[in-house]
């Protein structure tokens, strides 16, 4: 069996800094473990600029981002090992990693840190009557769709939820060609931030309609249109206020939730708030030697944020490890 | 005759709202802004607005099948998508080397458009 003294699950902003601080406070053996092909997290497909104001005190693009922390590890010399997949880890800190051409490895950690990021709410969660047809992703997949794989989900599209992922895929999409006809938004008030609607929206004249929802999913094949409806304070639908919109696709921004099925494995506390473990200042969660921090833990608005928190539980997984050896 | 417009300062997430005032053209007063950098958005905002355009061209030969790139500084607005249409033909070989000009001049503003990330070249089965 394999063993490291840190194991760290995810390499995206959290565990990649987590992998630098711990490195820093002289914790040598340390593994990365991430699933993807490639390093860097869901900052690879946030093209836009936003990033490391914080950090870096300049505007950077998420894969710029990433880089800063990559360049890291590499100089850093830390091991790590992508298309690697954690199924299972067990409270004496097995972990069961399935691996790209290698197969099932199990590796012994001494302490283990939390960084597998989230996810978006599944789209079964909205209840919209109609028939699924082929048009409707989320907006994250979308994102994954342009930014990565470089093809386009459609042409003419509306966008059912105003959160930042939302806004910000109503601007690639106008960019790239598209014909974004609106973003509905059922709050009165747009979840995104000030300056994604400002230049996302306004910069491209896409009419924001705030208290509105989808109230219908026309087409049976491929999506051909919705129905829009104006909602009241109990945000029902007002009858009499239904407009049909053409589209070919439907974007559902509809919020991200901490991914966390290997922590319920585990058997850790879970914060019924955040949806994330229950942590100590310190980043530790209920399992003595389990860290967490970044996405998992609760979603972040700014990687900076992650990067900060990271830190905290790099630095406390090393003090846990030298702490042990003594 | 004074000019009333109201901005919202996009240079950081806090999202201050920025009250510009101008006569024939003139800013004759800013207010609002938490910070210098907010000044100087709106000043440039109400005059000449510029944004950073992202967005990605397509690799040859490479382990992605786009790489991410960035105007490297601020393009007019109305350029953007100009822009866009300019950088479609664009296709590049891998590796890409993030920093690397892709394009030297993004619709006669003399920004260049640059890398935001590496591509390696596909190695051959
Ligand atoms: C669309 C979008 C736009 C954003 N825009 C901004 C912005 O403008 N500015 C800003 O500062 N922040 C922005 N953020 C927030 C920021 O990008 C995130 O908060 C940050 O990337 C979270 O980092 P993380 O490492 O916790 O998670 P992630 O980046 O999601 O990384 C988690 C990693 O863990 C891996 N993983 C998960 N499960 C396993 C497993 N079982 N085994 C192995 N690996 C696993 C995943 O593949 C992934 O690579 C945005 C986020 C999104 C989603
Ligand atoms: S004025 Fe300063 S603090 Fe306010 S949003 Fe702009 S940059 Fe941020």
């Amino acid at each position: 069996m394999l063993q490291y003294d840190l194991v760290i699950i995810g390499g995206g902003p959290a565990g990649l800094s987590a992998a630098d601080s711990a490195r820093e406070m002289g914790i040598k053996s340390i593994l990365i473990l991430e699933r993807d092909n490639k390093l860097g997290g869901i900052l690879n497909q946030c093209i836009h600029t936003g990033f490391g104001l914080h950090t870096f005190k300049e505007e950077l693009t998420g894969p710029e981002y990433a880089a800063r922390y990559i360049d890291k590890i590499q100089e850093k010399e830390i091991e790590y090992k992508v298309s690697a997949m954690v199924i299972n880890i067990t409270r004496d800190k097995q972990v069961t990693v399935m691996e790209k051409g290698a197969g099932l490895i199990t590796i012994q950690a001494k302490a283990i840190i939390l960084a597998m990021g989230c996810r978006e709410r599944p789209r079964g969660a909205l209840n919209i009557p109609g028939y699924r047809p082929a048009g409707i992703y989320s907006a994250g997949t979308a994102q994954y769709f342009v930014n990565i794989e470089g093809v386009m989900p459609g042409k003419e599209i509306v966008i059912l939820g105003s959160g930042d992922i939302g806004l910000i895929m109503a601007r690639r999409l106008t960019l790239e060609g598209a014909d974004v006809k609106c973003v509905a938004e059922i709050m009165p008030k747009s979840g995104g931030l000030r300056r994604n609607i400002v230049q996302c929206l306004e910069d491209f004249d896409i009419p924001l309609k705030l208290s509105h929802t989808v109230t219908y999913i026309h087409g049976k094949e491929r999506i051909e249109g919705v129905t829009l409806s104006k909602v009241d304070e109990n945000l029902e639908p007002v009858s009499g206020t239904e407009e049909f919109i053409p589209c070919d696709t439907l974007l559902l921004s509809v919020g991200l939730i901490p991914e966390n099925e290997l922590s319920k494995k585990l058997g850790l506390s879970m914060d019924e708030r955040t949806k994330g473990p229950v942590v100590t200042k310190e980043m530790e969660t209920m399992l003595s030697g389990v860290f967490a921090c970044g996405n998992v833990v609760h979603v972040h608005d700014l990687a900076d944020n992650v990067s900060k928190e990271a830190k905290k539980a790099g630095i406390s997984a090393a003090r846990y490890i030298l702490e042990e050896k003594i | 005759m004074i000019e009333r417009k109201e901005l919202t300062c996009i240079k950081c997430p806090r999202g201050c709202g920025i009250l510009v005032e101008t006569e024939q053209g003139r800013i004759v007063s800013i207010s609002g802004n938490q910070c210098k950098n907010g000044k100087e958005y709106a000043k440039k905002e109400a005059t000449n607005p510029t944004r950073v355009l992202t967005t990605t061209v397509k690799v040859l030969f490479g382990t992605e099948k786009v790489a991410a790139v960035k105007s490297k500084g601020e393009i007019p607005k109305e350029k953007l998508l100009p822009a866009m249409e300019q950088i479609k033909e664009v296709q590049v070989e891998a590796p890409v080397i993030l920093g690397e000009i892709i394009l030297e001049d993004l619709c006669g503003t003399g920004i260049p458009l640059v890398a935001a990330a590496c591509v390696a070249r596909k190695r051959l089965p």
